[in-house]
């Protein structure tokens, strides 16, 4: 829990741009990275993971309940199932969708923004409905930080769109600005005798 | 705003303990994220503006309870669920249970049975369900009365056909109900082996001893503490080289009792007990 957590929404054309963003981060990046993309009930986590890993210095792997969350990896919510992070680790619900979703964004940003506070950081990106909105707020609630893609560079605006009409996005940027941005933010401060954060 | 934070959780806790003292429902362990949602739906749902105002109510008023443990029991389930893990079952685990006299099966929070359906039509297919006994469990007593009735929606035996196939099944599945208008209801025959109980896995004992645990996507509601309570409560349930099946992303990894169980399939939540 120490070096926070970047929690990622995203949707309709969600994959290129998760592809696009992770390929950005250096592997000295210390959060973990944690990303609810809405995909079919039965599409394939090893084919997610496949398209996935090679874009990405991070390793990337599939959420397991009770697994700890252990900064410098990337975490994909699995299909069909809400990802929630606890303070002891990640927990799964199959509680009823959530805006026609599951996993939804919302749900995910509301309990990182419960267990991370101000540590948290939440990123919208392309996406054809509203979800991540209120996850948004809730982030904001709690003192940490938000982003979303900017609608005009989205391969679908909606989804940031409605993160951006809450009045709480700290920055809109492109994919690359944002990863350039998280990877700025989330750097360690320098100590003067160089004892490690 | 760290100061609404903490008063919410107080206020949470409270609620629990007061449930607790009151009704001697224990969620106190429950993983509280989805905890803290389903609480705020019912707060919402009763128009009360705090988690202290539902206390209030659901100490005084047994039916709000009552509507609390329907918001608290997620009841989401179907038939041959991970169809992947029931073609494993049939693959790797009947040929353990061929071997048995007798065969006792706890299904642990089977909801409102669509799983319990699935599993008898399975050991049915291979043979086995004459000498068996499934003993059908769960927390909620409404689901487990609506799983002994055995009626389920019409609108979902498409999906669930497509994954009784996909899990190996031998027969033409609509051969296992018959339809009423917009319900379907199975063959009583199919639940002639199955107990169906109310069963708390946080405060009631083992009642027997088995040879399959099935206990699928119920633990991932409960934090680590009331996990490793339920696997030890398992373990101690569990014959010797009996089977556990997990839901697809659980994993007996997160608990101590690892050292206890073989693998039995790469991918799917089949362990056995070896020690
Ligand atoms: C999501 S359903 C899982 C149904 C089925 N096993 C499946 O995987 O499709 C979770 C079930 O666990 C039950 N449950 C929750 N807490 C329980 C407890 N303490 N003891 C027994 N059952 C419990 C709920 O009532 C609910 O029916």
């Amino acid at each position: 829990m120490d070096s926070g957590l970047v929690a990622i929404g995203c949707s309709w054309g969600g994959l290129s741009a998760i592809r696009r963003l992770l390929g950005r981060f250096s592997s000295d990046f210390k959060p973990a990275i944690v990303i609810a993309q809405h995909r079919g009930v039965d599409s394939s986590a090893r084919l997610l993971l496949e398209l996935l890993r090679p874009s990405s210095a991070l390793p990337v792997s599939e959420a397991e309940d009770k697994a700890p969350v252990a900064g410098g990896n990337v975490y994909v919510a699995p299909a069909d199932y809400h990802l929630l992070v606890e303070t002891d680790g990640f927990a799964l619900s199959l509680e009823q969708r959530v805006q026609y979703s599951r996993p939804s964004i919302d749900v995910l940003f509301e309990s990182v923004a419960d267990v991370y506070g101000e540590q948290a950081v939440g990123v919208v990106l392309t996406g054809a409905n509203a979800d991540g909105a209120a996850g948004i707020r809730a982030i904001k609630h709690h003192g940490g930080t938000t982003l979303a893609q900017d609608p005009s560079t989205a391969e679908r605006a909606e989804m940031p769109a409605a993160a951006i009409a809450t009045g709480m996005v700290d920055t809109v940027a492109t994919l690359e600005a944002i990863a350039d941005h998280l990877m700025e933010i989330c750097r360690p401060p320098v100590q003067s005798g160089g004892a490690h954060a | 705003m760290p100061f609404s934070q903490d008063v919410e959780t107080i206020e949470l806790e409270l609620l629990l303990e007061a449930i607790h003292r009151r009704y001697s429902y224990d969620f106190r362990d429950y993983a509280r994220g989805s905890l803290k949602r389903r609480l705020w739906h019912r707060a919402h749902a009763e128009q009360l503006p705090t988690l202290s105002a539902l206390q209030e109510r659901v100490l005084r008023d047994p039916d709000c309870m009552d509507r609390l443990l329907v918001d608290l029991s997620i009841n989401v389930t179907s038939m041959f669920r991970d169809p992947g893990f029931f073609a494993a079952f049939r693959a790797d685990v009947v040929p353990i249970l061929r071997t048995y006299p007798f065969l006792r099966v706890w299904n642990a929070g089977c909801s409102t049975g669509e799983e319990v359906y699935s599993m008898a039509i399975l050991l049915q297919e291979e043979g086995l369900y004459d000498k068996a006994r499934i003993y059908a469990t769960d927390i909620n007593e409404r689901v487990v009365a609506r799983a002994a009735a055995g009626t389920f929606g019409l609108d979902r035996m498409r999906e669930y056909t497509s994954n009784y196939m996909q899990a190996g099944g031998k027969e033409s599945f609509s051969s296992y109900y018959t339809a009423h208008e917009d319900q379907v209801r199975f063959d009583p025959e199919l639940t002639r082996n199955v107990i169906f109980a109310q069963h708390n896995l946080v405060s009631d004992k083992s009642f027997n001893e088995f040879n399959v645990i099935l206990c699928r996507n119920v633990m991932i509601y409960f934090n680590r503490t009331l996990q490793e309570h339920v696997h030890r409560l398992f373990h101690e349930s569990l014959a010797m080289f009996g089977v556990l099946g997990l839901g697809n992303k659980e994993s007996i990894r997160f608990s101590g009792h690892e050292s206890c169980y073989q693998e039995l399939h790469e991918e799917q939540r089949l362990y056995r007990r070896v020690r």
